[in-house]
């Protein structure tokens, strides 16, 4: 049994099954996206005045993982132009760049996750905030004993509003320095993980989830990378649909990030 | 019963040389029992595959339904013949057999759950779009075989995650099918955890689905299937898959946001100063519990028609089958089953006139509402029309497809009060919305279900079910549904609550003779009456599960087109090899060609080739 249209297109379509296939795939995606960006408008726009956070990611990290993104899509498409002229040599160096480019960007987001998931608010007893990044916990430090003490790089302010506008002048002269807190004098103490609050529940699953797709992109691109040479010795037309249904998939991860880049690191 | 159909040679011719040889070797050799019944690429399989396992889920699902309905009518009266058992297995909830309110939530939810998630869409679209679409249309399979594969694995790996959770600590979810947050948050039970990864599983299995039927239907038609000669019911499969693909994938992403309030201490749900039992919450707040339910409502509602759609194409079939003529209205079917599609997608709301959202909004949804009542009537005003002036052939499959005409009928227009705010204000919640609701999918969809396997079952086996069981089936399952559903509109008005357990007996008049609003004796009466009509339902489906299992073997033998049909999936062997053609169809005309003048037969296949006073497709092979 044959099935039709999965390599040459069907006349009156003008598609061959995989690309109408993924096409559709990514129709779905738009719709999985658009219900987390609608959420992210949903609780930036129900969040308490004031409590909205700015500024608190790193942006110039985020603009070179944007570029990042945007020379990987160069080339994708130069890879897939590459099958086209049946230029094998041409295809793997294009796409082994793509691999690169994207091994690059997942490092520099894990980084990103680090520096958030060492980064302490700590409530104090006297109803100030002490805020920074995770020096050292002592030997004996243990919250629910009241023992030991943390040391932050940050420093203490009085009202957790200002800790919202990182772009504030105020914010922006903060002293940053080492800040030593016992454990007598805490009353609660949180990262600056998914729990932290709204925003970076939101910052964190929208960008897991993006981060997954560059991971799956990936795998695939690299099996064809790498496992590609057989399909391509006995039909290399079905190789360089794959490359293009891939490249596809790959093109609307970038766009996904176009979109998170923005709402998240700029504004 | 045999006709001058045109038949096939029994065995295929051999292909023409091909680039790749990997298809056409595996048919030389036989597939072990793994190779042809677990890891089948053939849509055949897979869509009785998928309709096994959904009609399993549905006799759970219904079994559940039957524990509920005891524990409603005999509050903390220990289950007969099934109480030790549950006490057994499933522990504490279960003490001495008796109900417990969390048990109850437990079998609700699931109940829910099962019988949409499990039962109804995967019967309705996996199974029979399945086993039928592309026999309809012409293909030889589905475009993309082994995404067909992995989307039944995934099905069945999310049916296993729900069973599962039955099991553990604290039991199954408790909130709900609709999982309203901040409860399915609050409720200390991991089981919300399993039932949103089922969920993930099964909305991954769908959307493999969606995408498979869509790409099948647009690009391997047969030669000559133009869009407007599409049976009906490729064309309600078509917009179903539509729906699926793109309103699960909302549902997911609010799966994956729930989720993470449950597991990673998130707030995307709760609101700021949530306090349970007493006790503020130890989250950051600042959610919002209505975004669950805009993202839920966003599947939600789109799911009803995924229900339906199906259901109503099925019907379409065996009416234009069993009247012997043209159905009426094709197109204002096509369109009409397109406007219902794109309606679907802003009518959500709805569901949520009594969140407080704004009387703004809820004029707007108002009015989606009331105008995605029009295709739906023209819809089934075409299925009535057409059966005028017919001479109806009663069979069990046509039964039960105008059985479907006035149940759904009912569920459709008791739907319109809850449509209006107004009227849904008093009745959101009550029993009311139970009946409406349950007449719509029960006696609704699951007939025209029925009507498809009685109707399908000669196509897969090559016999035909009893018919004299068959009519016990149906007018045994019609008396029991009405006298399961109907008093639930009288319960409903009086106000009496769903999702109460113990049958609300605490608001009896009974037990506060002084409320002014207590339930009256009468109201909780109809709960025993309910309670012996739904297990006589349950016997009453007795007769069809030993029919379904007996006929296989011992069925009367029929031939290729017992039924006498015009479309293409009659027109194959019989049950149709791999590949389903002995030749490639080439279609010349319309669906439902019944009792045209001139013609030997009542019927005219679609890919019979005109005859040779009128030569008008020369390329079609005799």
């Amino acid at each position: 049994m044959e099935i039709p249209y999965t390599v040459q297109a069907r006349p009156d379509t003008g598609l061959y099954n995989a690309k109408l296939g993924i096409w559709l795939f990514l129709a779905s995606e738009v719709m999985l996206f658009g219900g987390l960006f609608s959420a992210y408008v949903l609780l930036r726009v129900g969040a308490e005045p004031g409590m909205w956070p700015h500024g608190w990611l790193n942006v110039t990290l985020g603009t070179v993982n944007t570029l990042l993104l945007a020379l990987s899509a160069i080339t994708t498409l130069l890879a897939w132009a590459a099958c086209k002229v049946r230029d094998f040599t041409k295809f793997k160096i294009f796409h082994a760049c793509t691999i690169l480019l994207a091994l690059t960007f997942l490092g520099i987001k894990s980084y990103e996750y680090h520096d958030k998931l060492i980064h302490y608010e700590i409530k104090l007893n006297n109803g100030t905030f002490a805020d920074g990044h995770l020096v050292e916990k002592s030997a004996d430090f243990d919250l629910a004993k009241k023992t030991g003490t943390v040391t932050l790089h940050g420093h203490i302010v009085t009202d957790e509003k200002e800790l919202m506008d990182l772009r504030s002048p105020e914010a922006q002269a903060a002293k940053h320095e080492e800040v030593i807190v016992a454990a007598t004098d805490i009353k609660s103490m949180g990262n600056y993980g998914p729990r932290h609050n709204t925003f970076t529940a939101i910052y964190f699953t929208l960008t897991g989830l993006h981060a997954l797709h560059i991971l799956g992109g990936t795998l695939v691109i690299f099996y064809f990378w790498a496992f590609g040479g057989a399909m391509w010795k006995t039909d290399p037309e079905r190789f360089t649909n794959r490359i293009e249904v891939s490249g596809l998939f790959w093109h609307f991860v970038d766009l996904v990030w176009i979109f998170l880049f923005p709402v998240l690191y700029l504004t | 019963m045999q006709s001058n159909v045109q038949q096939f040679p029994p065995f295929r011719e051999p292909q023409s040389d091909h680039a790749h040889g990997d298809h056409g070797h595996a048919e030389h050799h036989e597939p072990n029992f793994w190779q042809k019944y677990i890891f089948s690429t053939d849509h055949k399989v897979i869509g009785i595959q998928y309709g096994f396992m959904a009609l399993c889920f549905m006799l759970f699902g219904f079994g559940l339904m039957l524990l509920m309905r005891w524990q409603i009518a005999h509050p903390g009266v220990a289950v007969p013949l099934f109480g030790p058992l549950l006490a057994k297995v499933l522990g504490q909830p279960a003490a001495g057999g008796i109900i417990s309110p969390e048990l109850y939530n437990s079998f609700g939810a699931m109940h829910g759950t099962i019988m949409v998630f499990l039962g109804v869409v995967p019967l309705a679209f996996a199974a029979f779009g399945n086993y039928v679409v592309p026999l309809m249309i012409g293909a030889p399979d589905m475009t993309f075989p082994r995404i067909n594969m992995a989307s039944f694995h995934a099905f069945f790996l999310g049916g296993v995650v729900m069973l599962v959770s039955f099991f553990i600590p604290g039991g199954a979810a408790q909130a709900g099918w609709t999982s309203y947050s901040p409860l399915a948050t609050t409720i200390p039970t991991n089981g919300q955890a399993f039932w949103l990864v089922g969920m993930v599983l099964l909305i991954t299995s769908s959307l493999l689905g969606a995408v498979n039927f869509i790409a099948t239907i647009i690009q391997l038609r047969a030669p000559g299937m133009t869009w407007m000669r599409l049976p009906w019911f490729v064309w309600a499969q078509f917009v179903t898959a539509f729906i699926l693909l793109l309103a699960f994938p909302p549902l997911e992403a609010a799966g994956v946001l729930q989720l993470m309030d449950n597991l990673a201490g998130t707030s995307f749900f709760l609101p700021t100063g949530l306090a349970v039992g007493g006790q503020l919450v130890d989250r950051s707040g600042g959610g919002s519990p209505l975004l669950w339910q805009h993202l839920f409502w966003f599947l939600g509602h789109p799911e009803v028609y995924v229900l339906i759609l199906p259901a109503m194409g099925i019907v379409i079939e065996i009416i234009a089958n069993n009247t012997r003529k043209p159905i009426w209205g094709y197109k204002s079917l096509v369109y009409s089953v397109l406007f219902v599609g794109f309606l679907s997608f802003i009518v959500w709301a709805h569901h949520m006139y009594l969140t407080g959202m704004g009387q703004k909004i809820a004029t707007f949804f108002q009015a989606t509402t009331m105008i995605i009542s029009i295709p739906s009537v023209i819809i089934l005003t075409c299925m009535f029309l057409s059966l005028w002036g017919g001479s109806i052939r009663i069979n069990t499959p046509m039964l039960f497809a105008l059985g479907f005409l006035p149940m759904f009928g009912i569920g459709g227009l008791t739907g319109l009060p809850l449509g209006l705010a107004a009227a849904d204000l008093y009745l959101h919640d009550t029993y009311y919305i139970i009946a409406h609701f349950h007449y719509v999918v029960a006696p609704g969809t699951i007939f025209a279900l029925f009507a498809g396997v009685y109707f399908w079952f000669p196509k897969m086996t090559g016999r035909k079910m009893n018919e004299f069981w068959g009519r016990v089936h149906f007018w045994c399952s019609l008396a029991f549904m009405n006298i399961v559903f109907m008093p639930m509109f009288a319960q409903g008005i009086k106000g009496m609550l769903r999702r109460m357990s113990d049958g609300a007996v605490n608001y009896s008049a009974a037990r506060v003779p002084n409320a002014i609003d207590a339930l009256p004796g009468s109201v909780m009466q109809l709960n025993g009456v309910i309670l012996w009509a739904a297990i006589c339902l349950g016997i009453a489906q007795i007769p069809f599960i030993i029919n379904l299992f007996w006929s296989i073997s011992h069925g009367e033998k029929v031939g290729d087109n017992p039924w006498r049909a015009t479309t293409l999936d009659w027109q194959t062997p019989t049950p149709p090899p791999h590949g389903n053609f002995a030749h490639e169809p080439h279609v010349v005309r319309g669906p439902y060609e019944y009792s045209a003048p001139n013609h030997a037969t009542d019927f005219t296949p679609q890919d019979e080739p005109e005859s040779s006073s009128a030569p008008l497709n020369p390329n079609a092979h005799h």
